[in-house]
């Protein structure tokens, strides 16, 4: 079983290195074959160096296409390589590599094609802004509306695919704020999603992709993506 | 033919000349062009027939042949700014896909050691 670990990166020289020798080490005492890919997304910063000298896959864009066009970049190549799962881990330090046996088990053990890492279960760890999870909640619900899946945790980054949903994502993935729609794009295409309890840590360095002014844009363009995606992917030819 | 009619045709005239110009130089696409060069046709013929402003507003029931003018030509500019939005989003999705080959191939000519 290969499994990809993309670690999409913009502007992390503080904390991408920490990130990658963490999986590396964790694969190493838990005997899982794990790839760390990391997707420089035309970084400002040093990342590009820091990657280079890294046990890690390192691919750099050209120009900056945003998070979501760099962890479709990994996508496609875990496509190419032939890996089974790809299990997508934040650059920044917020997704503990402890966690990833928990996810790839439950993927193996429940026949999941989708496993979406959730902070809100178990409500340990850091648990984001009030603002935030008020967020997050209206996602939850709009999601629910339109497809009838429930995900606690929708904006979570900390997911898991296999090589069936990586066919379909390396052909189409949102570029700009992917996760709530990326959701609704697996439920209609019938894969089968699961959420697991897992501990988020606080950001190790960097800064956040979505300020305070560019929430209201966050809201408002996720909103607008899902219902067309919906709509799109509901009454296309089948 | 009253002068302004003269000035009308020759600045109409100019700018057409200038959109030849631009294609033949390869700085304006064949595709892009016709837009460009019908508005231009129809300043000119508008600007020989003056009188067909005025019939073809009495024609659809518009009371003041420039308003006639305004609404079509809104029309036109913002059917013509979609299919500008059009065409750079159909850019942005190529401009991404050619992004993401090329790390990918820098990614392949580096284990090689090419790179």
């Amino acid at each position: 079983m290969k499994i990809a670990a993309i670690v999409p990166a913009y502007n992390e020289e503080a904390a991408i290195a920490s990130v990658v020798n963490d999986i590396n080490a964790l694969a190493e005492s838990q005997h899982l074959l794990i790839d760390v890919i990391v997707v420089n997304d035309c970084s400002k910063d040093a990342t590009s160096e820091v990657i280079s000298k890294l046990n890690c896959i390192a691919l750099n864009l050209p120009i900056n296409l945003g998070i979501g066009g760099a962890v479709q970049t990994g996508f496609k190549y875990a496509l190419k390589n032939g890996y089974d799962y790809a299990i997508q881990i934040d650059g920044d330090g917020q997704h503990p590599a402890s966690e990833i046996p928990k996810i790839v088990s439950a993927a193996v053990n429940n026949n999941l094609d989708v496993v979406i890492g959730s902070r809100f279960i178990s409500k340990e760890g850091f648990q984001s802004s009030a603002v935030r999870r008020m967020g997050i909640n209206y996602f939850k619900r709009l999601n629910r509306l339109l497809v009838g899946t429930v995900v606690n945790d929708s904006t979570s980054g900390f997911r898991l695919i296999n090589r069936k949903v990586l066919e379909v994502v390396a052909d189409y993935y949102p570029d700009e704020y992917p996760e709530p729609e990326a959701i609704i794009i697996y439920s209609l295409n019938n894969f089968k999603i699961g959420e697991v309890s897992v501990t988020m840590k606080e950001r190790q360095g960097g800064v956040s992709s979505i300020g305070t002014f560019a929430s209201i844009y966050y809201m408002f363009k996720v909103t607008l993506a899902i219902i067309f995606t919906f709509t799109r992917m509901k009454f296309r030819k089948r | 033919m009253v002068k302004i009619q003269i000035i009308a045709i020759s600045v109409s005239l100019l700018f057409l000349l200038y959109i030849i110009r631009l294609i033949v130089k390869g700085k304006l696409r064949e595709e892009y062009s016709i837009v460009w060069i019908v508005c231009t046709i129809l300043l000119i013929v508008f600007s020989l027939w003056r009188n067909g402003l005025e019939i073809i507003a009495n024609t659809l029931g518009v009371y003041e042949a420039p308003n006639l003018v305004f609404t079509g030509s809104i029309f036109a500019i913002l059917i013509y700014l979609l299919h500008l939005s059009i065409v750079v989003s159909k850019l942005h999705a190529q401009n991404k896909q050619l992004a993401q080959e090329i790390a990918l191939l820098k990614n392949e000519f580096g284990k090689k050691g090419n790179i």
